[in-house]
């Protein structure tokens, strides 16, 4: 399938395009980057329409086939991956347009962006355990950028913070890719899986122990949390939405998911761990976010606790639990950016983040009044928004596998995510409003734009949650569950 | 007895990073850290007696290295250098807004 290089081809020509010619035209760049982003999402839904149901499509670079050359899969997981990925993109570049007239050089922004966007892209796509690496540095290395984007002193501190955490952890991500490779003698994820089946424990859980580390500290589960609440808010609001919204899932949920279910095999301790990491995350981030003044700041803790969320269900390893982790990603990937965008949009209007400083916006913002509504209930788990369900599905799989004691974590997560949205609604946008704001006016159209197209999705989901299971989902879950049969299906072909 | 020295070396880096209050030597952690995977790379395709991996048709008895893991190092190191790029360019900047490479004194972000 001759598609597939495009979703990294694309973006990576036109990233290096855009500072060649942005200075043509003023309005050149944005037109590039919401183009290529619209194309990107119009692609991933197009394939829906020719990748074989519940089937994947192996691309072959350059002819060669799996244990030899690189192969790109789309398979149930890595095509959800994307659309979300792209969805997300899409929305940002579109808010972009109005919100990143506050800096300079909309060149370099687009440019970085959509380098971040090829590297997510590449890390989903590939079959690789080295190109996963490669396109995991690629993506980081623009978000380290992206974060130091403002050049402010904060950001600064919170892109270095970022940087080293960052570059630690992707050593000892390639270490494990080495031990790997020094096992299997090949680098291929399928051929990989076929050779590690029956190879011996210990080494294989040294591996999977860099493997947590370094993919959990780009996931920020909780041990490894300490970069996310500097590095998201200190990004331009769009970039954090992104980083949040799906750089996270895609560097490090997904490389997880795929890793641990489909290379190495998951092992009942394994599954345990990753429940304790996620209860864990569950309830450290969000017992930090609730005592947050800054906005961003406090989005960015719940980050944490709703990835936990995620890692909880899909560390169940039972159908329903994986079905409430994957869905709960698309709906973050959803809510969240849809959050950092209303905070983008406050911080535009009214030059502040602090909570204290606001009130009453309500009257004077409408739209980004509702659609933060929308997204606080959705995040809190208020039926019938789309976070409602997934959250249930968590619970409900952890009762069915025996763990309450995880399912009371989830419910107690939910209260406090609940507790503190009622806190960011009555300081930013109810209460009344302050003398200075009286002559505030709505934030920009293409800002209100996306962020209703946001906010529709989010309802959207939750109204019509047996579709998106049916058709979103549910592939995921079938890839997830294959588990190693993943490798039977690629080299079986070749 | 290779992969031990690249691990040490490996750990060398992480108290490096851990440790020192200074950017600069925080920087050079992560260099070492860099190499140190590098290193254990190359360890990996290493074949005691073995020739380069260029087919000599002429001595069929030779042995080669594992040509795999060069090809993995030379893309490493130069994904190491766009990272140690960016990372001294912060650095420098950091230089600029605080007036100090202490990590003691750039600490205007908690909570």
């Amino acid at each position: 399938m001759q598609y597939l290089p495009l979703f990294m081809a694309v973006p990576l020509l036109v990233a290096f395009a855009i500072p060649l010619f942005s200075r043509l035209n003023r309005w050149l760049a944005d037109i590039l980057g919401n183009l290529t982003t619209l194309y990107l999402l119009a692609a991933a839904i197009g394939l829906y329409f020719i990748r074989p149901f519940n089937n994947m499509i192996v691309y072959r670079m350059g002819g060669w086939g799996p244990p030899f050359g690189i192969n790109l899969v789309l398979d149930g997981l890595s095509h959800f991956l994307l659309l979300t990925v792209c969805l997300i993109a899409f929305m940002a570049t579109l808010y972009s347009i109005a919100y990143m007239r506050q800096y300079t050089a909309k060149g370099k922004y687009y440019s970085l962006f959509l380098l971040m966007l090829a590297g997510m892209n590449g890390v989903v796509l590939t079959g690789d355990l080295f190109n996963l690496y490669v396109f995991l540095e690629i993506a980081a290395v623009a978000s380290y950028a992206l974060v130091a984007f403002g050049t402010e002193a904060e950001e600064l501190e919170a892109s270095f913070k970022y940087l080293v955490m960052g570059a630690v952890a992707s050593a000892f991500i390639l270490v494990g890719i080495g031990i790997i490779y020094s096992l299997t003698g090949t680098l291929n994820m399928a051929d990989a899986a076929r050779l590690l089946s029956g190879g011996s424990g210990t080494i294989k859980m040294f591996v999977a122990a860099l493997f947590i580390m370094g993919f959990g500290l780009k996931a920020a589960l909780v041990p490894f949390h300490a970069w996310l609440p500097d590095a998201h808010p200190s990004a331009p609001a769009p970039i954090s939405a992104m980083l949040s919204g799906v750089l996270i899932k895609a560097l490090g949920v997904y490389a997880l998911i795929r890793v641990f279910f489909n290379v190495i095999g998951l092992t009942p301790q394994l599954s345990y761990i990753f429940m304790v990491l996620g209860a864990a995350s569950m309830l450290v981030g969000v017992l930090l976010a609730i005592g947050q003044w800054d906005f961003k700041r406090l989005l960015a803790y719940h980050s944490i606790s709703q990835i936990g969320y995620v890692i909880l269900g899909i560390g169940l390893a039972t159908p329903l639990g994986v079905m409430g982790g994957i869905f709960h990603l698309f709906n973050h990937a959803l809510f969240k950016s849809l959050l950092f965008l209303n905070a983008g949009a406050v911080e535009y209007t009214i030059g502040t983040r602090q909570l204290q400083e606001m009130g009453g916006l309500s009257r004077k913002m409408p739209v980004t009044s509702a659609t933060s509504l929308v997204a606080s209930m959705s995040i809190a788990g208020i039926p019938p928004f789309n976070g409602f369900w997934s959250k249930l599905f968590i619970i409900i799989a952890c009762i069915q596998a025996g763990r309450p004691w995880f399912a009371l974590a989830a419910v107690i997560g939910s209260l406090l995510t609940l507790a503190s949205f009622l806190k960011v609604q009555k300081y930013a946008f109810f209460e009344r409003l302050k003398p200075k704001f009286e002559n505030i006016k709505e934030a920009p159209l293409v800002m209100g734009v996306s962020m209703v197209l946001l906010a529709l999705l989010c309802l959207g989901a939750g109204l019509a949650f047996p579709y998106v299971l049916r058709f979103l989902v549910n592939p995921a879950v079938i890839a997830v569950a294959n588990g190693l049969g993943y490798s039977r299906m690629i080299l079986g072909g070749f | 007895m290779v992969y031990f020295l690249s691990f040490i070396l490996l750990l060398i880096g992480l108290y490096c990073i851990v440790v020192k209050k200074n950017l600069l030597k925080i920087i050079v952690g992560l260099v070492i850290v860099e190499y140190a995977v590098n290193l254990f790379l190359v360890v990996i395709g290493y074949r005691s007696g073995g020739h380069a991996p260029i087919i000599n048709l002429s001595a069929p008895e030779w042995l080669y290295v594992d040509p795999l893991p060069q090809a993995l190092v030379l893309t490493s190191i130069v994904i190491g250098l766009a990272v140690l790029t960016m990372v001294v360019a912060i650095a420098i900047r950091i230089y600029e807004r605080y007036g100090t490479f202490d990590i003691t004194e750039i600490r205007r972000l908690k909570g």
